[in-house]
């Protein structure tokens, strides 16, 4: 069976879940080896069917931005001549991803949502135009490079060797261009990543500013939050957790948006949705074109009895 | 003195119907297009760093006739020249080909940093930028929510999802740029005259040495077999909050399991 290259994101040695879930979709193709950057090799890769794991374990790739694991992996995809590489859909994924297709000359897929095997063609699906379309594509040239979005599956465990080779690599001075001089990791807020939740509860320009009776609703869920572009701007909540077409497209089971009218740059964010439940004081809002279930009135008053409800019915 | 260059791409109205040609590529005739949003903070990044000392700004961009009208929309914000690269032959190019068109384009002007936006509203891939500085061989620093230029020095601040990072970096680079780097600018009624006046020079595929057989369709290393729009959503179920909207809320998150 032939290789397949998996870009594997581990931040202090937990394996993300949309890692997992390439790992998983790696085995439709051929047998996953995975690759890490880092001191350590987390178990879990072997028991989601890691056959092998190239270990890169160098300070360079974290003093620099993306050049220098886009060599290395160049190299390693040159050497193993896998029958494709997985990326995880991050902008740091998507740019390694991109810089390695190019220096093999191969052909990228970005924020696959899909990915389909049929003898040896292996077909992605895209969601595109802000989620109005979806596409199937394939890569006519080389070993495809794909970026596979969070969610597009779920992970299934398969216990495989998880045999580890050290590999070593001298990043080129060109690599080296972009220098990391600080990183401050981010509060962890104790709640899902949004693009990773099932359930995402987000706030707009309703909000007024306070995001507290949307935290609640969220934390009774167990949801991750979200907020529109204009609460973003208005500095009422970080960028990281915008939705729309410049912050996050989310994708959840459930997406509930309070105080948000619906506006392109928000549908674009979040219209794949499985189920969309909206609360707005507006009736006209267009968001309520999109929902499966919508109450016009006060967040305000809504969301705190909504919550008092649910947590209610937890017992 | 700082020569910056700005690439921007000229994109199909996100507000309107987009859709696809029968040969499966962006339909960019039957919607109106327009400078790209995103594009317009790599331009306002660019002014500012020019206002702020002393430079020019040239603004490229690839794409069919009617992409001149990007150009022009960032001439009228106060870019100083343009550039448009095209060639029937670049029409259904992929990301590669559109690097490389690019890349050589903007090693044929002077220039100190190259910026983009962090990525175009139609396609999205958001990879052309690194692709670019790939093949000019100069590091990239993408998706900046704050750029700081200080001599040959360049420090942006990159918002990721785990971490706030600090970036630097030294000579030649390649910039892309998010929202979060600051509101665009409306071309004045002063910029728009002035605009008139601005060169935009027309290059082709010879121009830049490149030939026809690494750009367009039947060269891309990808290509889209089939697309669907979305079926409609259908029509959901509003009520009105009479004092017992957040109990009728959870009541139909009830009957599709959520809670």
């Amino acid at each position: 069976m032939s290789e397949v290259l998996v870009l594997i994101d581990a931040p202090e040695g937990k394996v993300t879940k949309p890692s997992l879930e390439l790992l998983t979709l790696a085995r439709r193709i051929g047998e996953p080896s995975a690759v890490v950057f880092g001191s350590e090799v987390p178990s879990q890769l072997a028991e989601y069917g890691a056959e092998k794991v190239y270990q890169l374990d160098d300070a360079v790739y974290g003093e620099y931005l993306v050049a220098p694991k886009a060599e290395a992996l160049t190299q390693l995809v040159a050497d193993k001549s896998p029958a494709a590489l997985l990326v995880p859909a991050t902008t740091e994924g998507k740019e390694i991803g991109a810089r390695v297709a190019l220096a093999t000359e191969s052909g990228l897929i970005t924020d696959a949502v899909d990915v389909t095997v049929a003898g040896d063609t292996v077909t992605t699906t895209q969601s595109v135009f802000a989620g109005n379309f979806t596409v199937d594509a394939k890569v006519t040239q080389g070993a495809p490079v794909i970026a596979v979005k969070p969610n597009s599956t779920s992970p299934e465990a398969a216990s495989a060797a998880g045999t580890v080779e050290a590999v070593s690599f001298d990043v080129t001075d060109a690599g080296k261009g972009a220098k990391i001089t600080s990183s401050k990791p981010k509060e962890a807020s104790g709640r899902p990543e949004l693009t990773e939740a099932a359930i995402v509860v987000s706030g707009g320009r309703g909000t007024g500013g306070d995001f507290s009776e949307v935290e609640a609703l969220a934390d009774s869920l167990g949801a991750a939050v979200g907020a529109s572009r204009a609460a973003v701007d208005s500095g009422w909540y970080p960028h990281s957790f915008q939705v729309g077409q410049t912050g996050k497209v989310v994708s959840p089971q459930l997406y509930v948006a309070n105080g948000i009218s619906g506006a392109i740059q928000h549908r674009a964010g979040m219209q794949t949705s499985k189920t969309i439940v909206a609360v707005n004081k507006d009736e006209e809002a267009p968001i309520f074109e999109l929902v499966d279930f919508g109450v016009v009135g006060d967040l305000k008053t809504v969301l705190p009895q909504a919550t008092e409800a649910i947590v209610a019915r937890k017992g | 003195m700082t020569k910056i260059v700005v690439a921007v791409k000229y994109v199909p109205d996100a507000t309107a119907d987009r859709t696809f040609t029968s040969d499966n590529t962006v339909d960019r005739e039957g919607v109106d297009g327009l400078l790209s949003e995103l594009d317009e903070y790599a331009v306002e990044q660019a002014l500012q760093v020019v206002e702020a000392g002393e430079g020019e700004v040239t603004v490229v961009t690839v794409g069919p006739d009617d992409a001149a009208d990007a150009v022009r929309k960032a001439l009228q914000m106060g870019a100083d020249a343009g550039v448009h690269v095209v060639d029937d032959s670049i029409a259904g190019s992929d990301a590669f080909a559109t690097s490389l068109v690019l890349a050589k384009a903007i090693e044929k002007l002077e220039y100190d940093l190259v910026f983009f936006g962090m990525a175009s509203t139609d396609a999205g891939m958001g990879v052309v930028p690194t692709l670019v500085a790939a093949r000019l061989g100069l590091p990239a620093v993408t998706f900046a929510s704050e750029v700081t230029v200080d001599g040959d020095t360049v420090k942006i601040r990159r918002d990721g999802d785990a971490a706030t990072q600090e970036i630097e970096a030294t000579g030649k680079i390649v910039v892309s740029v998010t929202d979060q780097t600051g509101e665009a600018r409306y071309p004045s009624f002063k910029g728009i005259m002035a605009a008139k006046k601005k060169p935009i020079d027309e290059w082709s595929l010879a121009d830049l040495g490149v030939e026809a057989s690494e750009v367009g369709q039947d060269n891309a290393w990808t290509a889209v077999e089939s697309y669907e729009p979305r079926p409609p959503r259908t029509a959901g179920e509003i009520v009105t909050d009479e004092g017992d909207g957040g109990t009728k809320l959870v009541e139909f998150l009830a009957s599709k399991k959520f809670v």
